[in-house]
């Protein structure tokens, strides 16, 4: 069995700041990680290796840094992986990031699963998993969290819902969108991720010309939506600040939700 | 598109090779041959002294949409039950269709939901596309795409909005595909542009530090999912609508997935969406020890118990307790947020609140910047005092 994981290296988002004088983000110091949706899905890919046997690559589009994530997951257990980079890439939107991510698939020899994390922490769409499946023709998943039967020619996953979940049946090949579950992320192992950091290791980058596309279908010519203006959220709420010790300021805060009718 | 020599021009000097970034170009008998690697990017083109490399790469134009026409909203339902961003869509819609002077429509897939199109056109849908059959009964990706795949072409809608539920956030993104259309997700806020007509579609990005305004200039339907909560019901009591039954040619042997069982899930449901008071808590809570005395307080103000993203991750309230971007939004008369350092997927689900107040060691957390009330303390000090001078507040005003 072969399975491709797509994952993502996005910024920790818990330390990104923002200037309380300026209300810019502060990019300084702001480490990256492998998006945590992605590293469910690299676990559950792990899960099946144990279980059944496979031959996991791991895909990613992405600056040549996001090859500290692809290292990352050749450090945790995966055969080999593809970084995609090049800067007519780049500004892509979902639609365009979903047809690179899917030419480049197409180039990767037979697989039967594709597994993802259901959305990154830096844009939070969920799309590019399902676009991905439309462009190969696959059917899809998206909020699976179990994965509790595959066999010849089919998958049997548990989708969440707002309210419970969903028992669901998929013929293979297809398309699985992570979330979290019972499972927390293995971490790398030291020996091998000492050997995915070098020379040798079986991770190839592949630009515009590998994958057969031209610039105009990738990176922002080849997105369909734009960014036209970014402001900073509105801030509409001067804080009164209450100072003293924990009794006094509970006793101003009790006094307050009186005085408007709160309590 | 492509990018080719003039043979005759050509003479062989290699610096277009050395400017390719893709290796596409060899100098072979004097002369520079274009390979299967070239990409079309153009960069060889300006370095030729003899203007030998001609491309016909066309600057990017924006083509002519005035033949689509209408707002739609896809009206989601489970089990014949609709669900309430559907409702709130067409809220949305009716506005945006006023300013376009287009109409609103409604598409409603299912199986023995004909009842549904009446609620439908109460709340604004001026049509409503009909499409049933058993094998709509259940949402799936496939049968619900090639829906709107017949229904897109058929009736070529200008903008097409969904739910950003765990249905619509399947569905969109398989459409918009399928299509051939742009997607936005998560959208806050949409409008239409008052010069060039166009949607705008507004959502928190960059981690949510930034708000971005985001347009879909280069196809149709303009499509956009929209968090639940946002948008306002607007009850359209006047509306004459029209129900068009639609008949898909779909097959069962087109859908490659199969429900076997839907298994609802009894959690202690509590309608955060409706509660007066809420007591939030987030990373700084540390523990489920913490937010016992946050369980306490809320008990004590009769409130509701609710956590960030990361609360949820940490497995210290459940799915259905998470405010924010990827929970649900609120709008209660108190919002006690302690231990939240208000990222703003966080502040984006309850900044409208009536009255917040906040606890936090960090005196620049942006939670601050949305709270009335602002105690920069340990929680650990003032929340169980906050308790006990409540409890006995509630004892004075009970005598």
């Amino acid at each position: 069995m072969n399975i491709i994981v797509l994952v993502k290296q996005v910024p920790n988002n818990t330390e990104v700041k923002l200037d309380p004088k300026t209300g810019n983000l502060i990019r300084e110091g702001v480490d990256t990680i492998v998006n945590p949706d992605d590293l469910q899905a690299l676990e559950t890919a792990f899960t099946l290796k144990e279980t059944h046997g496979a031959t996991i690559t791991v895909l990613s589009m992405g600056p040549v840094q996001a090859i500290d994530a692809l290292s990352e997951a050749i450090g945790m257990g995966a055969d080999k992986a593809i970084l995609l980079s090049d800067r007519a890439f780049a500004g892509a939107d979902t639609w365009a990031t979903s047809f690179t991510l899917g030419k480049a698939i197409q180039r990767v020899e037979k697989f039967d699963l594709i597994l993802t994390g259901r959305q990154a922490i830096d844009g939070d769409t969920a799309q590019v998993g399902p676009q991905i499946a439309e462009y190969l023709d696959l059917p899809q998943v998206t909020y699976v969290f179990d994965i509790e039967k595959l066999d010849t020619g089919y998958v049997q996953v548990k989708r969440r819902l707002e309210d419970g979940y969903e028992r669901i049946q998929c013929s293979l090949p297809a398309v699985l969108t992570i979330i979290g579950g019972r499972s927390k992320p293995r971490y790398p192992e030291i020996s091998k991720l000492l050997s995915a950091c070098t020379k040798r290791a079986p991770i190839e980058v592949w630009n515009a010309a590998d994958i057969g596309v031209t610039t105009a279908e990738v990176g922002m010519n080849g997105s369909l939506t734009q960014v036209i203006k970014t402001f900073a959220p509105k801030f509409e709420r001067q804080s009164e600040f209450l100072e003293g010790s924990a009794a006094s300021v509970a006793r101003d805060l009790v006094e307050r939700f009186k005085r408007n009718k709160l309590i | 598109m492509a990018v080719w020599v003039e043979v005759d021009l050509c003479d062989g000097c290699r610096r277009c090779t050395r400017e390719c970034p893709y290796d596409a170009i060899e100098v072979r008998d004097g002369k520079a041959r274009i390979g299967d690697r070239c990409t079309s990017c153009g960069a060889c083109v300006d370095k030729c002294h003899h203007e030998a490399i001609r491309s016909d790469i066309q600057p990017r134009v924006v083509p002519d949409f005035s033949e689509y026409k209408g707002v739609w909203v896809f009206a989601e339902q489970r089990a014949g039950k609709l669900s309430r961003v559907s409702v709130e869509l067409l809220g949305k819609a009716q506005e945006l269709a006023k300013q376009l002077n287009e109409k609103v429509s409604a598409v409603l897939i299912g199986y023995h939901v004909t009842d549904l199109a009446n609620t439908l056109i109460e709340f604004g849908a001026e049509t409503v596309h009909l499409v049933e059959g058993p094998i709509f009964k259940d949402y799936r990706t496939e049968s619900y795409t090639h829906v709107f795949q017949e229904l897109v072409s058929a009736y070529k809608p200008n903008i097409l909005i969904m739910g950003a539920t765990h249905i619509g956030r399947d569905l969109a993104p398989r459409v918009s595909r399928r299509v051939g259309s742009g997607l936005t997700a998560d959208c806050t806020d949409l409008s239409i542009d008052p010069d060039e007509g166009i949607l705008l579609q507004t959502r928190p990005a960059f981690g949510g530090n930034i708000m971005a305004t985001i347009a879909n200039r280069f196809s149709r339907p303009q499509m956009a999912t929209v968090r639940p909560g946002v948008m306002e019901v607007v009850p359209a009591p006047s509306t004459k609508g029209t129900v068009i039954p639609h008949g898909s040619t779909l097959t069962e042997d087109k859908v490659r997935t199969q429900i076997l069982e839907f298994v609802k899930e009894e959690t202690p449901h509590v309608d955060l969406s409706k509660a007066k008071i809420i007591v939030a808590g987030g990373r700084g809570v540390n523990d489920t020890a913490g937010f016992e005395l946050l369980r306490e307080l809320a008990v004590a103000l009769e409130g509701e118990l609710a956590g960030t993203r990361v609360a949820f991750e940490a497995g210290w309230i459940p799915a259905s307790s998470q405010v924010g971007q990827t929970g649900i939004t609120v709008r209660p008369e108190l919002y006690i947020a302690c231990g939240v350092s208000g990222a703003i997927q966080h502040r984006a689900g309850m900044s409208d609140s009536r009255f917040v107040a906040a606890i936090n060691k960090d005196p620049y957390a942006p939670i601050f910047k949305v709270a009335d009330w602002g105690i920069v303390g340990d929680l650990f000090d003032v929340v169980p005092e906050l308790t006990r001078q409540l409890r006995t507040a509630c004892e004075v005003m009970c005598d």
